[in-house]
Formats: structure tokens, C-alpha cells, sequence
């Protein structure tokens, strides 16, 4: 993929000791790249001159699936995408496909749905965290963010069943109405978690070894991150207040009142603030979301057959990682003509080039840990 | 938002159409890229008349003065390429149709712009206004065959590159004939 340039290699004389670039391969068992990446790397010295990734070792053709099996069987297949908040993704495909139908959904299951998704932002947001401090090498933040995500996981089971991949969600709204101790449960985690993020911070915010490992590193401005495509907390880390969810609001987001965080510099650290200060954003939503919650049922009228009109729908929602997005091409049939995943993961991974070059090799890490990818959903 | 886009279009597209009719989402934008380029969009949809969901299908040779246009005209700021992705109608005599997703903050609006290729014809790369469009550009190439002209690095993304074929096609197949038997590639090493 790239050649030493013959102008770089410096003769080896007898008297000085010969210097040349060096190529190496970060993963793909590599712990720092979350999964199945392979970066390819060369160096001059510690210095990166330049960065290639490898990707598609997940590959599972999900797209090709998708055009082959009804709307609803494909459900369970978007949990396997972005693995860490499953209900987002399945969010982002019940959402996509009511568009596509213009169904009108209950409040009730809106709320509920907005509920989960934000405490898949919190557990997704968690488990960046600790594997993030972690590959910079506080391991006391990996400890404490997993405690709290367990308990995020346990409050999915006793919603759906399952802890991981639950397939949350239904066309036309939820299965079944969720247990009051669900409820209970998800106030007793909103009540106690803003505290828990503070510990958190005591930890890292003000830590010198973490600010230097963090502060002007993988810097990106903001014009280069749209002109990168690249969204999410790397896109607000740089200063630009868009988020789906306020920016074109689905689910029940229009009645509910929270910020959107923004860094300044666009650094490895900006970022880290903008997540913390989304998960006590996401830990007010779900405070409003409990006390708000209509009374009612919890799915609209579905038939027995679904076939939506002949036509194509984009919709994207706010995914912890960015805009994770459905185009659904539909030519009248039980199963779609094309589905498109807009994955971010994938569109924010072709910034790193950018955000690494010139860099340490060191560094790469925490940039690769900003990022916040999950490969399941880069890959597809 | 669709709701506040979607005035501007009707007063503009209310000064052409004949009156009565409702101007179709987008007709600002369309009049924009004709103004500059007369006869660069062929088709113009919305599903449903959503605002969010309005279609330019434009000619390939105005592809990329077109996104350029629409990334920097006040009027439309479609500054960032939030998808590119294609869709395979086979039997249609452009089989490949290529599909650019864009977004503009300062309208908050939605554009959906689509070109049709011809079987082994190559679509100009749109990389030079949307960088993001590197990694989805590829993809496109990998999965469907659809080449791309003026690409810094076409190569294959997901798939390895001995795959030989482009899953994503429609006359790709599920199972049987497409299976491969895994024999270890020869791998290029650096130097090589």
C-alpha cells in the first residue's frame, strides 16, 4: 500500500547509524482498536507520515440480507450493527420504516423509546470511556464506568430480556408495555448516575498525565470535519452545535429539554468533554422522560402483512457515535429493494488519516479512542 | 427544518409553476443548478412530497459543478455529504444509479441528488467537494462495480481485493454458484 521512497533510505556509512522509515501494523489484534481494525502506519521516528486502515474482518453482507427478508425480520439484524446501543440502531430502523409507511406512533411508545436510546447513549458512552482511559492507561475508569454499564444492561433486561442485542423496538411502536420495575429501576440509575459521572471526572478532567495525553492531540477544525463528513462528538468536539436530535427531531425529542455541548478546539479532549456533558444530558432526558410519560397504548395498528408504497425514504437519527442513518428503497414488495446503512463508525474512521497525520504514534491511540468506533456497524 | 425550507420553495416555485399548482419540494434548488447549468437536472421527486425526501436526478457531466454549486450558493450550503451509496436496477438501460445524501446546517434541509450509469461507465468522483466522499466512493466501488474517475485511491474497502465480484449487485447471488473455496492469497508485502 505504500513504498519507502528510495530518496529516504540513507545509505548505512560505518560511522553514523543509518535512519529509514518504518512501517507497522497496529492490529488487528491490537487492544486499542476496539475489535477487528488494522491500521497500517508509517513512521519516521516516533512521527506519523502516514496512516492506512484495513477494514471489512466483520463483513457480514448485512445490506444484502436486508433486501432479502421482511421489515420486520430485519430488526434483530440492526442490533448486530452498532452492538453497544442496539436500541439506537434498531431506533433507527423502526423510525426509517414508519417513514417510509407514515404511520402515526402512540406518545407512550415514543417516550419509551426515547428512554432506551438514551441509556443506550449512556452505556455505549460508558464503554467508550472506560476502554478509552484505559488504552491511555487509567484503569481505575475502566472499573467504575463497567459498574455503572451493568447496571444499564440489567435495565434492559428487565425491559426486553436481553442485556446486549435486544431488538427493543417494533414497526408501529413496542412489543409490550415495560414493567414498572423497569421504571423504578431507570429512576433509582437517573437519580444516582450524575453523581457517579462526577467521580469520573475527579479522576480525569484535571489529571495532568491525562491532559497531556489528551490536549492539541488529533486536533481537527471545523471546517474539516464536515468537509470530512465526519458527525456526532467528534463534529460537536469541533465546535459545530448539530445534533440530530434537536437539529430534525424524531421520537419524542421535540418535547423534551436538554443541551448540546460543544468543545472549541476540536482535540482528543474536547471530545472527551462533550461525551461526559451528553451523559449527564442523556441522564436529564431520562428524568423527563419518567416524569412525563403518557398513559396509553403502546403500538398503532399494524396489519398482519406488511407492504409499504413503492418509493425511497432517508432517515437519520442521533447514534452515540454520529448520524447513523437508513435509506430504504421499497418497490411495493414484503421486502425492501435496497437497504442502505449509514454507518458512523465507517465515515468517521476515513477522518483519521487526517486526524493522525503528523501526530506520535502514541497519540494514535487516544485519536483512534476518540473516534469511538464500533466495527460491527463500520463493517456491516 | 422541512417545515421552515419548505415556504421558501412554494414562494419561488409560485413565481414559475402555474398558479394552483403546489411546487414540488426542492424547485428553488432545481432552479438554482439550471440557472448555472441549463438542462443539468433531468428529474425531479419527492416521496410523498416530503420536504426531507426531495430528488434531483442530474446529469453526470454536471455532477460535480452541481455539488459545488449547492456547497456554496447562500441559498442552499449543502455543506456536508452525509451518504453516497448506489442502487443496482438491472435491465434498466443505466443499471447503476449513485446516490449523494446532502445536508446543509444553515437551512437545515435535506437533498437527495442521483446519477444514472451505464454499465462500466464511470461516474466523476465528487471528492473534490466532499472529502468524506472517499471512504463511501469506495464502497460504492467495492460492492457494486461502479467506478469512479478522478478518485485519489480506488481500491476496495470491505471486501479483499482478490473478491472478484460485487456483492451488492442484484445478480449476485445468496448461496451456491457465488460460494468460494478459501485458498491463502499470495499477500503484497510492503517492498514488494
Amino acid at each position: 500500500m505504500f513504498e519507502v521512497e528510495s530518496s529516504t533510505r540513507v545509505e548505512r556509512s560505518s560511522v553514523v547509524p543509518g535512519t529509514e522509515e518504518l512501517i507497522i501494523n497496529m492490529g488487528p489484534q491490537h487492544p486499542s482498536t476496539h475489535g477487528v481494525l488494522r491500521v497500517i502506519l508509517r513512521l519516521d521516528g516516533e512521527t506519523v507520515k502516514d496512516c492506512d486502515c484495513d477494514i471489512g474482518f466483520l463483513h457480514r453482507g448485512t445490506e444484502k440480507i436486508g433486501e432479502n427478508i421482511t421489515y420486520t425480520m430485519f430488526i434483530p439484524y440492526t442490533d448486530r450493527l452498532d452492538y453497544i446501543a442496539a436500541p439506537s440502531s434498531n431506533l433507527a430502523w423502526v423510525t426509517a420504516v414508519e417513514k417510509l409507511f407514515g404511520w402515526e406512533i402512540p406518545m407512550r411508545a415514543h417516550y419509551i423509546r426515547t428512554l432506551v436510546a438514551e441509556f443506550s447513549r449512556i452505556s455505549s458512552h460508558l464503554l467508550w470511556l472506560a476502554t478509552h482511559a484505559l488504552d491511555i492507561g487509567a484503569m481505575t475508569v475502566f472499573l467504575w464506568c463497567f459498574r455503572e454499564r451493568e447496571m444499564v444492561l440489567d435495565l434492559f433486561e428487565h425491559a426486553f430480556g436481553a442485556r446486549l442485542t435486544v431488538n427493543a423496538f417494533r414497526l408501529g411502536g413496542l412489543f409490550q408495555d415495560v414493567p414498572q420495575k423497569f421504571l423504578d429501576l431507570s429512576q433509582e440509575f437517573a437519580d444516582l448516575f450524575p453523581g457517579r459521572i462526577g467521580d469520573y471526572e475527579t479522576l480525569l478532567t484535571d489529571n495532568r498525565i491525562w491532559l497531556q495525553r489528551t490536549r492539541g492531540v488529533g486536533v481537527i477544525s471545523a471546517d474539516d470535519a464536515i468537509d470530512l463528513s465526519l458527525t456526532g462528538p467528534i463534529l460537536r468536539g469541533s465546535g459545530v452545535r448539530w445534533d440530530i436530535r434537536r437539529a430534525q427531531p424524531y421520537a419524542a425529542y421535540p418535547y423534551l429539554d436538554f443541551v448540546v455541548p460543544v468543545g472549541e478546539n476540536g482535540d482528543v479532549y474536547d471530545r472527551y468533554l462533550v461525551r461526559i456533558e451528553e451523559m449527564r444530558q442523556s441522564t436529564r432526558i431520562i428524568q423527563q422522560c419518567l416524569a412525563q410519560l403518557p398513559k396509553g397504548p403502546v403500538s398503532c395498528k399494524v396489519p398482519r402483512t406488511i407492504k409499504p408504497p413503492a418509493g425511497e425514504v432517508y432517515h437519520s437519527i442521533e447514534n452515540p457515535k454520529g448520524e447513523f442513518g437508513f435509506y430504504i428503497v421499497s418497490d411495493g414488495s414484503e421486502t425492501p429493494y435496497r437497504v442502505r446503512i449509514r454507518p458512523p463508525s465507517f465515515v468517521n474512521l476515513g477522518g483519521l488519516k487526517k486526524l493522525a497525520l503528523g501526530g506520535l504514534v502514541a497519540d494514535v491511540v487516544a485519536i483512534i479512542g476518540s473516534i469511538d468506533i464500533v466495527l460491527g456497524e463500520c463493517d456491516r | 427544518m422541512p417545515d421552515e425550507a419548505q415556504p421558501d420553495g412554494k414562494e419561488e416555485g409560485g413565481a414559475s409553476a402555474p398558479a394552483g399548482a403546489k411546487a414540488p419540494p426542492a424547485q428553488d434548488l432545481r432552479e438554482l443548478v439550471e440557472r448555472e447549468y441549463a438542462g443539468a437536472v433531468l428529474e425531479q421527486t419527492a416521496y410523498k412530497d416530503l420536504a426531507s425526501e426531495a430528488t434531483l436526478v442530474v446529469r453526470m457531466d454536471a455532477l460535480v459543478q452541481a455539488g459545488a454549486l449547492l456547497r456554496d450558493h447562500p441559498s442552499a450550503r449543502f455543506r456536508l455529504l452525509s451518504d453516497l451509496t448506489a442502487v443496482h436496477y438491472p435491465g434498466d438501460e443505466r443499471p447503476f444509479h449513485v446516490v449523494y445524501h446532502l445536508y446543509s446546517f444553515d437551512h437545515n434541509r435535506r437533498l437527495r441528488l442521483k446519477v444514472k450509469a451505464r454499465d462500466g461507465e464511470q461516474v466523476p468522483s465528487v471528492v473534490p467537494v466532499w472529502g468524506g466522499a472517499n471512504w463511501m466512493e469506495r464502497e460504492v466501488y467495492d460492492l457494486f462495480g461502479v467506478s469512479f474517475k478522478g478518485h485519489p485511491d480506488l481500491r476496495r474497502i470491505l471486501l479483499p481485493e482478490d473478491w472478484g465480484s460485487h456483492p451488492l449487485r442484484k445478480d449476485y447471488p445468496l448461496e451456491g454458484r457465488g460460494e468460494r473455496v478459501y485458498t491463502k492469497p499470495r499477500r503484497k508485502e510492503f517492498g514488494d
